[in-house]
């Protein structure tokens, strides 16, 4: 499967803008994104290990939250969307 | 439509020669013209996103244009901030804009209100609108533009952009999601680089900012199908729109069942940010540009660390020595703990990250460069370009 990476955290995962993962679940892709690319983790789990409150994750267009949560089962084809909160505008 | 042609003013034949295109398509009209015409929109910011947004609202006839924006046009804003120009620089953007929209339109009327947006004034404010166009470019304002149109019930037209993605929502109508629903929590100050540090491409607020001006015009018209429940993501260097399922979250905070946001927060605090405390200089590992350069004319021994990017030292450098913020892990072993360091960037921002981490990895002598490198422009040297 493949998990998109959003703009501000593609430094943190060699540039690139999708990362193609084996899972079985999102928490598994999570893992297999996270284990490739270290840089990631503290931009998107907290010091508890909880994903934090301004990332969103998307499997196709679902939120995760009201699927299974990290529980959802994945397979191949399916996309999985990192989307943080950005607040440029004005500037 | 016998309704709504009764209340208001008739077009007079000026007008009905201007809007004739919308007049002709049925989707508009005459009925929805006049809805135009009666609409209140208050946009929050006169930049990157207000600008095509006002541009196209008062083009399209919207009676009555709000503008909030207290800042002034410089020449970094002209690359994507349309409705300001050269000659404008210095000016107010309130005015810079009003200016350019009663060219556009005279028959809109322009409100302006020169001030920031704040808990203490954004109830009053919103109250005497329709529809509220979400153009700012920080978090705590976000939130406060997001609770406002909740307490109101004021819908939100949200764009917000980042380098060369974006993002375009309508939050807080009555059946759909607010901001809170898709992101409860703002993230901690720093992790999320602003567009001064990370900057955007030109045309993307044109691209976000003319779908915000096309979600106000379908909520006024009460056509189509409007952006509620829908995050609209737009990436332009792939040029690909994707969209996302957003609920309406029933323990949300501000829109819920049970709202626990019942009146308008100190935002600020809300997002971490600690105001003038965060502002105030650190003597104790803060350097001055002019301390640097009497330190240098000196011929101390001072080792000049640049955490920028290798692109924007191709616009401008002090000949420091080079490694990018987020390499400064991994190349520490570079520079030498006994020599004294000083760290600059752009702004000051990076470089304070800079001198906290190697603070903690055991440098001692290591001092941060207030105003990073756009100060040294300014108070040193005007031959270096200022970006």
């Amino acid at each position: 499967m493949k998990i998109l990476v959003p703009t501000p955290l593609r430094q943190y995962a060699g540039k690139q803008a999708a990362v193609e993962v084996q899972a079985a679940t999102v928490g598994e892709a999570l893992v297999a994104l996270t284990s490739s690319y270290p840089d990631l983790r503290k931009h998107l789990y907290n010091d508890e290990g909880k994903l934090r409150a301004f990332v969103n994750l998307y499997l196709n267009d679902d939120d995760i939250r009201y699927l299974q949560n990290d529980q959802t089962a994945v397979k191949d084809g399916d996309t999985l969307s990192i989307v943080p909160s950005i607040a440029g505008g004005r500037c | 439509m016998a309704g709504i042609a009764e209340k208001v003013a008739p077009l007079n034949n000026d007008e009905i020669l201007r809007y004739s295109r919308h007049l002709i398509m049925p989707e508009v009209g005459m009925e929805g013209q006049l809805k135009l015409k009666q609409a209140k929109v208050l946009c929050i910011g006169a930049g990157g996103l207000g600008s095509p947004l006002a541009l196209y609202l008062a083009a399209a006839g919207v009676g009555t244009l709000g503008i909030v924006d207290f800042d002034v046009v410089d020449y970094t804003n002209l690359q994507r901030q349309i409705i300001h120009g050269t000659e404008d620089v210095g000016r107010k953007k309130l005015d810079s804009a009003a200016d350019t929209l009663a060219e556009i339109n005279p028959n809109v009327e322009i409100r302006k209100f020169d001030t920031r947006l704040t808990s203490a004034n954004a109830l009053e404010l919103f109250r005497e609108f329709d529809i509220i166009a979400d153009g700012t470019d920080n978090f705590p304002t976000r939130y406060l533009v997001n609770d406002a149109c909740v307490l109101t019930g004021k819908p939100n037209v949200y764009g917000s952009i980042f380098r060369f993605e974006g993002q375009a929502s309508v939050f807080a109508t009555k059946e759909g999601p607010c901001y809170r629903c898709l992101y409860p929590e703002p993230p901690p100050p720093g992790l999320v680089p602003s567009c001064a540090e990370g900057g955007v491409l030109g045309i993307l607020p044109g691209l976000v900012g003319v779908i915000q001006a096309t979600e106000t015009i379908k909520l006024i018209l009460g056509s189509g199908e409007p952006l509620i429940g829908r995050l609209l993501l737009v990436d332009a260097l792939a040029m690909r729109f994707r969209e996302l399922k957003l609920r309406k979250n029933p323990d949300c905070p501000a829109c819920g069942a049970h709202p626990t946001v019942t009146a308008l927060i100190d935002y600020n605090q809300f997002c971490g940010i600690r105001g003038e405390e965060a502002a105030a200089p650190n003597t104790m590992r803060d350097m001055t540009v002019e301390e640097l350069k009497q330190r240098l004319d000196k011929g101390d021994d001072l080792f000049v660390l640049d955490v920028r990017e290798p692109h924007e030292y191709q616009i401008c450098n002090l000949g420091g020595h080079l490694i990018p913020l987020n390499d400064l892990p991994k190349r520490v072993s570079e520079l030498d703990s006994s020599r004294e360091i000083v760290v600059h960037c752009k702004m000051g921002g990076r470089s304070a990250k800079a001198v906290d981490f190697l603070r903690q990895s055991g440098f001692s002598r290591v001092y941060n460069l207030a105003g990073g490198i756009n100060a040294w422009a300014e108070r040193i040297d005007p031959k270096v370009p200022k970006y």
